[in-house]
């Protein structure tokens, strides 16, 4: 193979920078001739002279490189996913190709609300759809992803707050929470007060009792929790806030496991985000653009974020922001191409359709339990909802850890789990299979998990030097991080 | 349901290796007072055909979307060629989850870290990150950002000329957010910052000054003059380009001093939707990544010396720092970066700025032959890009009649400015040619 890097071979060929493929006097696209120069129209002292490093390369090499670039990524349309407490369901293809419709993909955001009626129409069902769903009394669909809703919320929490009885300086948070809760509320200005989990790994009602001040602003919970477990006394956990005064923000990043099972608002959340890229089946994107639809109880529907659609004789319009609104969390109306996505999964699946598939999200995530609690050891041995979390202690004796099993995984053709997280579980490997799945997959993943077991007794170092089947090795993140390099530059 | 694959066997096979009866078991740790209440009341589902009607049909009733239309405002019509969607549309990209197993997600991995090395070379900053979710929310993470370098300057001062959407975004960001206090800079008739009020305002308690640029009337402030008023009380500014197209021509950020640039990126490549799903453009200097919101992505070796990529500089993140993370942002708008990052490298060097200056001439066309019969005159006398102010009695009832002509004549500034009842600001960018710039004059009778 001389002259052959062992990485050129086949499909997995190296990609090199965009920037390295530029070459002067290229170009991707057409531009409209125009006569004179920008002088004309600009004093010189406002003008640059060029765009320093930017890339000159032709249409078919554009297309080639980030072609290329794609078959690097595994996705859930290529291959299982069970990253837990993302919800890698399937994405409809329907749902793309109605996004892309002229009537919704060249709407300009400020069109009159009288050329613009089946945007409006579209968010006021999924804002009804939403309601139902959750058993929330109103419904914002402004925020980006789920982060940006529960901002918004505790933004709302705190506005709430301000107008009954006068602010609160603290949030309570169980240990087992996503990073995003105490973030959000640090950012809307609170003080963080963690709650610890009883021996399961639940919220105890007795605890947050005797937690609860005339200080604490809100209970931020996740539920089912990130343990996979639902929260059973989240009535009375509940009670114990609100006899205080306080308010359940309810995150609502694991609703995949109760549609139709159970709402949120009759459980006694204030407030809850949608996350429309996990439960509702829109793309993730690689990291975005989701929706992070925000829903109240009617007392903190005043503080919604604003505009506010509103129906009036002569159709749908969007109102000024009301007075006690917390006001704009970001430009225009919202994602609004993912809102049409999820609107059209909503459709195609119906109230029945969404049901099944917490059904059988959560028998997928059973039978992974099961079957692999016969090799690996559960965080908690609980009948769980859509997700179930491992430890790596039956490997801690061969020298393997958690993450040379996610590694491993990649080899499989799988990707990994979510890993070392939940923080409360040590070496946690955290599955979540959705019900996209078929047994077979199911099964195949089962007996990927079991050969790695047996790797690790056997042959320990194929663990540690994995993955060895990708177009790159692991990655020397420690180092990236020291001396970090965030961009390409003609130096180099 | 054709998502789901489970066949009455396969339920039955897993119900028994679970050792549970039925799947109604399985939820038995929810109380039975929730479980009863939790039906969902909503119509059965419908098949692909049905959704795919019902779709079109809303999609008929928005009849702006096929208006020709000189709307702009922070959302701007541009030709995207066919390439971009081509890669949007990769299953590839769009249902992998964020970065998380760098060996499997070298693709998203390379493209962003092309995107911040894009979005940096326009600004002309040191680094950009790997997005933010639209121009507002990263203009008020800006903020924060700034109020964070300055801890003992609690002022933030806003230019009023500053899309109006963007200034309520910073506000709702910094209500709550410690005891930061924001101001607001008046415009002057050439329709920028007002210098002398500048001078008078910023002092030791201003953290920041934040413009933009171009700014919501389509003009171009005099970013060295206002770095230099910046400077002269130690306060950082912050850019904000709604339009950043207008950067390939224009004197960028960087070289004008700028400490944080950010930006809106829907304008390269990417669809309007009714205004989202844009993407956050967010940039800053060397000195200040640390205090940088948002998922950076930074170049890493594998034990072979191969190349690669990684997600970096985590620490700040939420996800390891929790409440003390420099931002709550986890997802972002990474598709859209994609879009950019597509985008930006078909047009290139050559090509983005021939395109910048098919915009440029085409508005100052349109402006001159608006502004002809006397009709309209231009609001403000600044230099402007590819949108701009005009101002005429009886705004409203001429876009309505526009309207009726099947023209969005543009965003009458009343909307958001009381002072300006009279203006209408209208784009003018690629994809409008003379016929329409000619068609627009009619309606508006000029």
């Amino acid at each position: 193979m001389s002259g052959l890097r062992d990485k050129q071979a086949g499909l997995l060929l190296d990609e090199a920078l965009i920037f390295e493929r530029s070459a002067p006097g290229r170009i991707g696209a057409d531009v409209a001739a125009e006569t004179g120069v920008p002088q004309d129209h600009l004093p010189p002292e406002l003008l640059r002279d060029s765009i320093e490093g930017f890339p000159e390369v032709s249409e078919p090499e554009v297309l080639r490189h980030f072609l290329r670039l794609s078959q690097w990524n595994f996705g859930t349309a290529t291959t299982f996913y069970p990253l837990g407490s993302c919800t890698m369901k399937y994405n409809p293809l329907a749902n793309e190709v109605a996004a892309r419709l002229p009537g919704f993909a060249n709407l300009h955001p400020l069109a009159p609300d009288e050329t613009a009626q089946g945007a409006l129409e579209l968010c006021w069902q999924l804002q009804d759809m939403l309601a139902e769903i959750s058993g929330m009394d109103a419904i914002s669909l402004q925020p980006a992803a789920g982060a940006h809703g529960e901002l918004t919320g505790m933004k709302m929490v705190r506005a709430y707050h301000r107008d009954h009885g006068g602010a609160r300086s603290t949030v309570l948070i169980p240990a087992s929470a996503h990073g995003t809760n105490p973030a959000s509320a640090a950012l809307a200005g609170y003080k963080v007060q963690t709650v610890e989990g009883n021996q399961l790994g639940l919220v105890d009602a007795e605890a947050v009792r005797r937690a609860m001040t005339d200080q604490v602003a809100a209970l931020m919970i996740t539920n089912p929790n990130t343990l996979g477990l639902f929260e059973r006394e989240i009535a009375q956990v509940a009670e114990a806030v609100h006899a205080k005064g306080g308010l359940v923000y309810f995150d609502g990043a694991n609703l995949n496991a109760l549609l139709g099972v159970a709402k949120p608002g009759k459980v006694g959340a204030d407030v809850l985000q949608f996350n429309l890229h996990k439960t509702f089946s829109t793309p993730h994107g690689g990291g975005g653009p989701g929706a992070g639809p925000i829903g109240v109880r009617a007392p903190l529907a005043p503080y919604l974020p604003g505009p506010r659609l509103a129906r009036h004789d002569d159709g749908l319009r969007w109102s000024a922001i009301p007075q006690r609104s917390i006001g704009r969390v970001r430009s225009f109306h919202g994602n609004v191409g993912m809102l049409v996505r999820a609107y059209a999964y909503i459709l195609a699946l119906g109230g029945d359709g969404l049901t099944q598939a917490t059904r059988m999200a959560v028998l997928a995530a059973n039978y992974l339990r099961v079957r692999l609690a016969e090799t690996y050891q559960l965080a908690q041995p609980a009948i769980c909802m859509h997700e179930c979390v491992f430890t790596d202690k039956t490997l801690e004796p061969h020298g393997v850890k958690t993450l040379d099993v996610a590694k491993r995984l990649l080899d499989y053709g799988t990707y990994a789990p979510t890993i070392y997280f939940p923080l409360v579980v040590p070496g946690a490997l955290m599955i979540e299979p959705t019900e996209s799945e078929s047994l077979e997959t199911l099964d195949a993943f089962i007996a990927s998990m079991q050969a790695i077991a047996r790797e690790a007794r056997d042959t320990p170092d194929v663990l540690h030097n994995a993955p060895t089947t990708t177009p790159i090795g692991r990655l020397d993140e420690a180092r990236a991080a020291r001396r970090p390099v965030l961009r390409w530059s003609k130096s180099e | 349901m054709r998502f789901i694959p489970h066949s009455p066997t396969d339920i039955a096979h897993m119900l028994d290796a679970v050792g549970v009866r039925d799947v109604e078991q399985l939820f038995c740790d929810i109380p039975a007072a929730l479980r009863a209440s939790g039906a969902i009341d909503l119509p059965p589902g419908v098949s692909e055909q049905d959704v795919r009607r019902r779709l079109e049909r809303l999609a008929a009733r928005n009849s702006g979307a096929a208006m020709l239309s000189f709307l702009g405002a922070g959302a701007y019509p541009h030709f995207s060629p066919a390439v971009v969607d081509n890669i949007l549309q990769r299953a590839e990209f769009y249902s992998a989850y964020t970065p998380y197993q760098p060996e499997v997600s070298q693709g998203t991995l390379q493209a962003i870290f092309e995107f911040q090395t894009l979005v940096a070379m326009l600004f002309d900053m040191d680094v950009g990150n790997a997005s933010m979710y639209d121009g507002a929310s990263a203009t008020a993470e800006a903020v924060l950002m700034a109020l964070r370098l300055q801890p003992k300057r609690p002022r933030v001062v806003l230019a009023r000329s500053l899309h109006p959407e963007y200034r309520e975004t910073v506000r709702t960001y910094v209500e709550g957010a410690g005891e930061a206090e924001l101001l607001e800079a008046p415009f002057g008739a050439d329709g920028r910052v007002d210098a002398a009020w500048l001078a008078q305002a910023l002092d030791a308690h201003s953290a920041a000054l934040v413009v933009g640029y171009p700014n919501l009337f389509g003009v171009v402030e005099d970013l060295d003059a206002l770095r230099a008023a910046a400077s002269a009380a130690g306060a950082l500014l912050v850019t904000a380009s709604a339009e950043p197209l207008a950067l390939a021509l224009l004197k960028p950020p960087g070289a004008c001093g700028a400490d944080i640039a950010v930006g809106e990126g829907q304008s390269f490549g990417v669809p309007l939707s009714y205004g989202g799903p844009g993407v956050g453009l967010f940039t800053t200097r060397t000195a200040h990544v640390r205090s940088m919101p948002g998922r950076l992505v930074g170049e890493a070796h594998d034990d072979a010396g191969r190349r690669g990529y990684v997600l970096t500089l985590a620490t700040r993140e939420q996800h390891i720092r929790r409440e003390r993370a420099t931002s709550n942002i986890c997802t972002n708008h990474g598709l859209i970066a994609l879009a950019v990052t597509v985008y930006l490298s078909l047009l290139g060097r050559q090509g983005l700025r021939a395109l910048a200056h098919v915009n440029l001439a085409r508005a100052h066309r349109a402006a001159a032959r608006l502004t002809r019969g006397g009709r309209w005159q231009a609001a403000f006398s600044g230099p402007f890009f590819n949108e701009f102010t005009l101002r005429g009695r009886g705004v409203a009832a001429a876009v309505a009649r526009a309207q009726d002509a099947g023209v969005l004549a543009g965003v009458p500034l009343a909307r958001w400015y009381a002072e300006l009842e009279d203006a209408l600001l209208i784009a003018v960018t690629e994809v409008h040619d003379d016929a329409d710039i000619e068609r627009l004059a009619e309606v508006l009778d000029a």
